[in-house]
């Protein structure tokens, strides 16, 4: 028997993933009564379902260059044009592993983080829309027919409003479910508005009104038409989509969402809300742009790249300013979704071509693999660090930064996993956070020489925000690892944490090794994005960034530069001889004392001495306080002296200016403008009939 | 191969050597100018010696990551130098990364060493954490958009070739482009070392220090490796200024006299910066620390107006 690993088909081993995802919801449903067995059942098929989806998708994509995508009817179609296709493609099988992948990570972190639901909610429930939502998602990347993506899309909306609104007892997580609600479905209704103006000009161009001209096959097609090229629907086909994709990936001003939606949500599902679905805003784009919608103008790039920019500073900034763990990382998945487009918009830039430009295909692919690794790289380090600040959500009862500390030496492991994360959101080498950065950068730079126009100047700009954006990160992962992890405990629950189970810390571990692997072997994950710069932009470029036999990277040519993040981990090892040596020659003979830390002569350092999260940003929001208005309140009741207080209520906050700016003006003027409508509505049978004879009237006008 | 190793070897001693020198030399020749006889120019290295060989006080608060710190400060700033060309135009490690790993190696040393400052639980510690990150934070896009003004202009991110082609004819250090993006550097530079008018590298009340705020708590072995560590990310920044704008004399080859010609005139060139960094020094008072901003937009202001006038009226 030849069985070799090229014989299993991707296919019909990711129909298995989804096969452990639909067992794993029924039988939390059916076992819900009894919380153990069900904990174990669902979220033990949802890890299964993960490995057999993540073995898929690397299959798929590793023998992606030699076969073609096959088209799976999944169901037989029950209402016309409705057919539910799905087709593993490059880029299907690309986001489909990023699905499974952090699938598999979470609901082995499930299997133990659940417990702490036990006896206070209903945890087969939990298991029941977990599964159907890693289901839901992995059905939105594989599907191959406008229709049935956006079925599967609705599911995963709901399926994550269900799991947002998890601990509905709440106020405060009750009104971020409604928020997500809203938005999530303003977004949908952007996107139906997009396939609509897409099925209007795909029928129109074929004359074929069948099924098939509703697939993406059919969707593809279109870019080598050139009326639909010159039409000016297919620039509101692009407004459509950005914003309504946008509004799922998160965009600046489109975020207000996504930082009140994370934090409230159980760990797991915060973990697989900004490492997965977020991302699913980033694979509609990357789908319509650069499959359906053809050569891009030029404004396309430019607004991509501004958004990309402008989301990636403002949403450090304001993580910077929190001090909630889960809200301080919502806010960076602004930042790196920024980062991510930042890769799309040059890319968009480099492809445009007109009659006196040509397109730059090599410089393009570059920039949409720094997209997209960036994608992948999020998904991992945002993934793990959710999941390490459920741990510690789980230890200490808290999201406020202000009441922890100390948790290494309580939490070691954890705090490990949380300090990779860490590195590796920063952008710090040698992990995989600055390999996409270090990609972004070279396209970036390079860029500058593909036009003469003004543009240009955009990339230096943004390569500089860009170095802006990683070291705030760096400044606000010390602030979150520091005040978090390191120092005494500031509270009573903090001093009392234990180590999180070991499924949770397994979980945790998965996702470090893969933010290891993609940050020491780019070169090994560069040939895993081959078919899909194939797909995209028609050319395979690993064996361009990679030279040295493939151990280092490189820009599009040597000269450009080259990085190996490998050759700088082994190297650093090697380097730590000479400290080892120093300490052989000079320092056999000296010992080391545990004292403690200097306290300036007082009655010894109390935790409430230490350097707070608000004191540690303070400088940055000092510094950028024309954006945050910060505002403070002290209040200091004394007795004879000021110097003498007996109490003193400080109250500090900065102004979240989209909110207060944009969103609350926008709601009243919704809710003033309904008010008014509601005279219309005024119970009088007489006026109804009046509004049904003028509208009849009016319809035969216009049909005259 | 065997040239890489030999290469590899005397940078390495090249940059643990010289790199306490010319902490000396500023030192002594600050005292000089202020009147004072000053410590001697070798005393960094007794400094070092004795530290290694004292014994250590750690902080009971204090966990594992306050030990690994001043091992990855001092690895990452002697491999940050391993990438840089100092006397030869060929950097030992230009393969491995050029100026955004040296930037990112840089980030990775300061990340850990501002943890340190934090992890002992001690208010000077997190404040100098916290000043630190800030000040890294506004300083790092100016020395982004300075050296993308160089890199741009070459197509290139590694030292070598940016370098080399410093080194060619065409090449003019007088330019205003290149003036301005120098001067955006300097600036960068006494920021990130942690000089005066930004920060006072002598000071001894706690409520003013940032960098030696966050190694209060440090003693004996660490101490000696973050102080070296320092001193080594001193003399790269200062190296990279030197040869990026002025590379005259670096080696193209292997002969001894070219070896020893590009010595010479690199000791030169680090030299003259090091009494320009007195000079500033001692002529500047020490800026409120919400006034380093300024400072340091004003150095974006300058590589931004460097990279306009490089691309705008060519």
């Amino acid at each position: 028997m030849d069985f070799s690993l090229t014989t299993i088909d991707p296919t019909s081993l990711l129909l298995l993933a989804m096969l452990g995802y639909v067992i794993g919801s029924v039988s939390g449903l059916v076992f819900c009564r009894w919380e153990r067995l069900a904990n174990f059942l669902s979220f033990g098929f949802a890890t299964m379902g993960g490995a057999c989806g993540t073995v898929a998708c690397v299959l798929s994509l590793a023998t992606g260059a030699s076969s073609a995508p096959v088209q799976v009817l999944l169901l037989p179609p029950l209402i016309p044009y409705v057919q539910f296709t799905m087709r593993m493609d490059a880029l299907g099988s690309f986001f489909g592993l990023i699905v499974s992948l952090l699938g598999f990570a979470l609901s082995l972190y499930s299997l133990g983080y659940a417990r702490g639901f036990f006896g206070r909610k209903n945890v087969g429930v939990l298991g029941l829309f977990f599964n159907l939502l890693i289901l839901a998602t992995t059905l939105v990347v594989m599907a191959d027919n406008a229709f049935f993506f956006l079925m599967a899309w609705e599911v995963m909306a709901l399926t994550a409003y269900c799991l947002v609104s998890f601990e509905h007892e709440k106020p405060e997580t009750r009104s971020a479910g409604v928020l997500f609600f809203v938005m999530s479905h303003i977004g949908t209704g952007c996107i139906m508005l997009g396939f609509l103006l897409l099925f209007q000009t795909a029928g129109k161009v074929s004359g074929n009104y069948g099924p098939e001209t509703y697939s993406f096959a059919g969707f593809h097609a279109l870019t080598e038409n050139a009326n639909w090229l010159a039409s000016g629907s297919r620039n509101a086909a692009f407004l459509l989509f950005l914003i309504g994709f946008g509004i799922k990936a998160g965009i600046v001003p489109l975020h207000t969402w996504l930082p009140a939606a994370h934090p409230v949500a159980p760990s797991n599902v915060s973990a697989f809300m900004s490492g997965v679905l977020i991302k699913m805003g980033i694979y509609g784009m990357t789908r319509v742009f650069f499959d359906f919608l053809g050569n891009p103008p030029m404004w396309w790039g430019v607004t991509v790249l501004t958004i990309g920019t402008v989301s990636a500073v403002l949403g450090v900034l304001y993580a910077l300013m929190q001090h909630d763990l889960k809200r301080l990382l919502a806010y960076h998945s602004i930042e790196n979704i920024g980062i991510i487009l930042m890769g799309f918009g040059a890319s968009l830039m480099f492809l445009h071509h007109d009659d006196l430009h040509a397109s730059h295909p090599l410089l393009a692919s570059l920039a949409l693999i720094a997209g997209l690794y960036h994608t992948i790289n999020h998904a991992v380090f945002k993934g793990l660090l959710f999941l390490g600040a459920g741990a510690v959500l789980h230890a200490t009862h808290t999201r406020d930064m202000e009441h922890m500390g100390g948790l290494a030496k309580r939490m070691p492991q954890t705090a490990f996993c949380f300090l990779i994360g860490a590195v590796a959101i920063s952008a710090l080498p040698p992990l995989n956070g600055f390999v996409s950065e270090w990609l972004t950068y070279q396209s970036l730079l390079q860029g500058f020489g593909t036009t003469d126009s003004l543009l240009r100047l955009m990339f230096p700009i943004g390569g500089a925000l860009l170095a802006l954006t990683s070291a705030l990160a760096a400044a606000c992962f010390v602030k979150a690892f520091g005040i978090t992890f390191l120092a005494q405990p500031r509270s009573e629950a903090a001093a009392k944490a234990h180590e999180a189970s070991p499924t949770m810390l397994m979980g945790q571990g998965v996702l470090v090794a893969a933010c290891v692997f993609l940050g020491l072997c780019p070169t090994l994950f560069l040939k895993v994005l081959d078919p899909l710069t194939q797909q995209l932009t028609g050319l395979q470029i690993s064996q361009q960034l990679t030279t040295a036999n493939g151990l280092v990277l490189s820009g599009v040519n040597q000269a450009g530069g080259t990085v190996s993040t490998l050759g700088i981990a082994l190297f650093g090892i090697g380097l730590l001889s000479i400290p080892l040596g120093l300490w052989l020659v000079f320092g056999l003979k000296t010992k080391t004392r545990i004292a403690p830390t200097w306290d300036c002569g007082l009655q010894g350092l109390t935790p409430r001495m230490e350097y707070t999260a608000t004191g540690f940003s303070k400088p940055i929001r000092m510094i950028f306080k024309a954006l945050f208005r910060p505002r403070r309140e002290v209040q200091r009741d004394y007795d004879f002296s000021p110097y003498f207080t007996t109490t003193l209520r400080f109250e500090a906050h900065v102004e979240e200016i989209f909110e207060t700016r944009i969103y609350r003006p926008l709601n009243r003027w919704v809710l003033w403008a309904s008010r008014r409508m509601r005279a219309l509505q005024a119970g009088s049978l007489q006026a109804y009939l009046i509004y049904i004879f003028i509208t009849l009237l009016l319809l035969l006008i216009f049909a005259l | 191969m065997n040239l890489d190793v030999l290469s590899i070897g005397l940078q390495t001693a090249l940059l643990l050597l010289l790199a306490p020198l010319i902490t000396g030399c500023i030192r002594n020749w600050k005292a000089k100018l202020q009147n004072r006889r000053g410590p001697r120019v070798w005393q960094p290295y007794f400094d070092l010696i004795k530290f290694l060989r004292k014994d250590m006080v750690i902080s009971e608060h204090a966990s594992w990551v306050f030990s690994a710190a001043p091992y990855i400060v001092f690895i990452t700033a002697l491999l940050v130098g391993l990438m840089v060309p100092m006397v030869t135009v060929q950097a030992p490690l230009s393969l491995f990364g050029g100026v955004l790993a040296v930037v990112g190696l840089l980030a990775l040393g300061r990340f850990f060493m501002a943890l340190g400052g934090l992890d002992p639980a001690s208010t000077f510690g997190g404040m100098g954490s916290s000043r630190e990150m800030t000040i890294a934070a506004i300083a790092e896009p100016a020395l982004m958009l300075a050296i993308f003004t160089v890199a741009i202009t070459v197509g290139s991110t590694d030292f070598s070739h940016i370098v080399a082609t410093a080194q060619q004819p065409g090449w003019n250090l007088f330019n205003p482009a290149h003036l301005m993006a120098f001067a955006a550097l300097f600036v960068v530079l006494l920021a990130e070392t942690g000089r005066i008018p930004i920060d006072n590298p002598s000071t001894h009340l706690e409520l003013t220090m940032i960098h030696e705020a966050m190694l209060l708590e440090y003693s004996g072995r660490y101490l000696a490796l973050m102080e070296w560590g320092a001193s080594i990310k001193q003399l790269v920044l200062m190296t990279i200024l030197v040869n990026i704008f002025l590379p005259t004399g670096l080696a193209a080859d292997w002969s001894a006299t070219s070896l020893g010609l590009g010595m010479a005139v690199f000791l030169g060139k680090i030299l003259l910066l090091s009494a320009a960094v007195v000079l500033v020094e001692t002529a500047n008072a020490k800026l409120r620390l919400f006034r380093v901003p300024d400072l340091l937009s004003a150095a974006f202001v300058l590589a931004a107006m460097a990279l306009l006038s490089t691309f705008l009226f060519h």
